[in-house]
């Protein structure tokens, strides 16, 4: 109840202090470990409203489900002057078939490069970089994986481009990243056969701006798959909804194809971001 | 069949004759509809406690004046901008980066008050975006 309070609060607010000298809507949202981005892929985009005279925080909680899994992830993050982003997030994955919740926890930060995604020529592109700790290496170790923390580093670009599809702003974002994380580290790290087995994924997102307010967008995740259960790439359909310079809400469709023996897992996502 | 291709080469002129193009500037309302959005974008910067500032010395008649000409002249309208260059206009102001987004905000919302539709709202930002280089930080 205190929660929904606060939530309706952010969502009326117009008078609290906050970073907000960016466009509406245009750093994006939180992505599942932790930095702006949409649901599943980071973007170039740093988080929160802070341009390059101010510093932002924000907060978020984001919820998945499928038919046998179940993913909950909070975390914060901190925007320096529109050139540094620090993001820490907190994820517990339920499994249904054993009944038990696998913990990690995602240090990030990402630099922008270059550019901004609505006034620079060429798309903004920044790289970044996330540190995986599991709680427990339990289940990652009786799949087979190698490890039970993992690096991944990427590098992102995205635009938005003004009017551009039958006058709606049309956004983008493409990321490489390097990984040997199997479904993003809540499994482990490589696998005990192959070793590290790092190797580069591609990530995709867009989106159109319906108004000022609403974005409509697809994203793709492609994943490794090091393990011996196949692990299949993510697609998402969301809707993202900006009320003001505080707070987003988006909720979306989930296709994440087949999770260790569970075939194809699809269901429903909704998340959170206040903007400070 | 001659009378066919010519009934056909004779529809496809009347089509493209038909095609008037229609400019930003129609779609904006023509001279109308950017005197409306201009009113509503001054009323927004006066009351905007933070935009009001860099315009407190200015002449509100010549702002109008000439930002409707621009407005007019970036939009394709028949209008020729004859005010002074972005650079010169803003040099000393030292328009920070989040005052300029708040008054692309402003306009936005004057462009909304005006009853612009929100595609056509885009198009006159995207056509202004260029400027900001000109304008941030002189």
């Amino acid at each position: 109840m205190r929660l929904i309070v606060c939530l309706l609060s952010l969502v009326i607010s117009n008078s609290l202090w906050a970073a907000d000298g960016k466009l509406l809507a245009t750093p994006g949202i939180s992505q599942i470990e932790g930095a702006a981005g949409g649901g599943f892929v980071p973007w170039a985009q740093l988080a929160g409203y802070g341009s390059r005279d101010e510093i932002s925080g924000n907060i978020f909680c984001s919820r998945g489900n499928t038919d046998n899994y179940h993913l909950n992830v909070c975390g914060a993050q901190l925007g320096l002057y529109d050139r540094v982003e620090l993001s820490l997030a907190h994820q517990q994955f339920h499994v249904d078939a054993l009944d038990l919740n696998i913990e990690q926890r995602v240090l990030g930060a990402k630099v922008r490069l270059y550019g901004d995604i609505v006034y620079s020529r060429w798309p903004q592109v920044s790289v970044g970089v996330q540190h995986k700790q599991l709680d427990d290496p339990l289940v990652a170790n009786l799949l087979g994986a190698d490890d039970d923390s993992g690096v991944d580093l990427y590098v992102a670009a995205s635009k938005l481009h003004l009017g551009a599809i039958a006058g709606y702003n049309w956004f983008w974002n493409i990321t490489a990243r390097s990984t040997d994380a199997n479904q993003t580290g809540l499994l482990g790290f490589g696998s005990a056969d192959g070793g590290s087995q790092r190797e580069w994924v591609l990530e995709a997102s867009t989106a159109i701006m319906l108004s000022r307010h609403l974005a409509i967008g697809v994203e793709y995740r492609q994943k490794p798959d090091n393990l011996g259960p196949q692990e299949d790439d993510w697609q998402n359909i969301f809707v993202a909804w900006f009320p003001n310079k505080y707070i987003s809400l988006t909720a979306a469709y989930l296709d994440m194809g087949d999770i260790v023996g569970a075939k194809s897992q699809r269901g429903s996502y909704f998340s959170v971001t206040g903007y400070f | 069949m001659r009378l066919l291709l010519l009934s056909a080469l004779m529809l496809l002129s009347a089509c493209a004759a038909n095609q008037t193009k229609t400019t930003l500037y129609d779609d904006l309302g023509g001279a109308p509809g950017i005197d409306a959005i201009v009113e509503n974008f001054i009323q927004g910067i006066a009351s905007d406690p933070q935009i009001f500032p860099y315009f407190a010395d200015s002449n509100v008649t010549r702002f109008r004046e000439k930002i409707t000409e621009h407005f007019c002249h970036i939009s394709d309208g028949p209008c020729l901008y004859t005010g002074d260059n972005m650079v010169d206009i803003h040099v000393g102001m030292d328009i920070i980066e989040n005052h300029f987004n708040r008054t692309v905000d402003l306009l936005y919302e004057a462009m909304e008050q005006a009853n612009i539709a929100h595609r056509t709202q885009n198009q006159l930002i995207a056509r202004l975006a260029p400027l900001r280089e000109e304008i941030i930080y002189r």
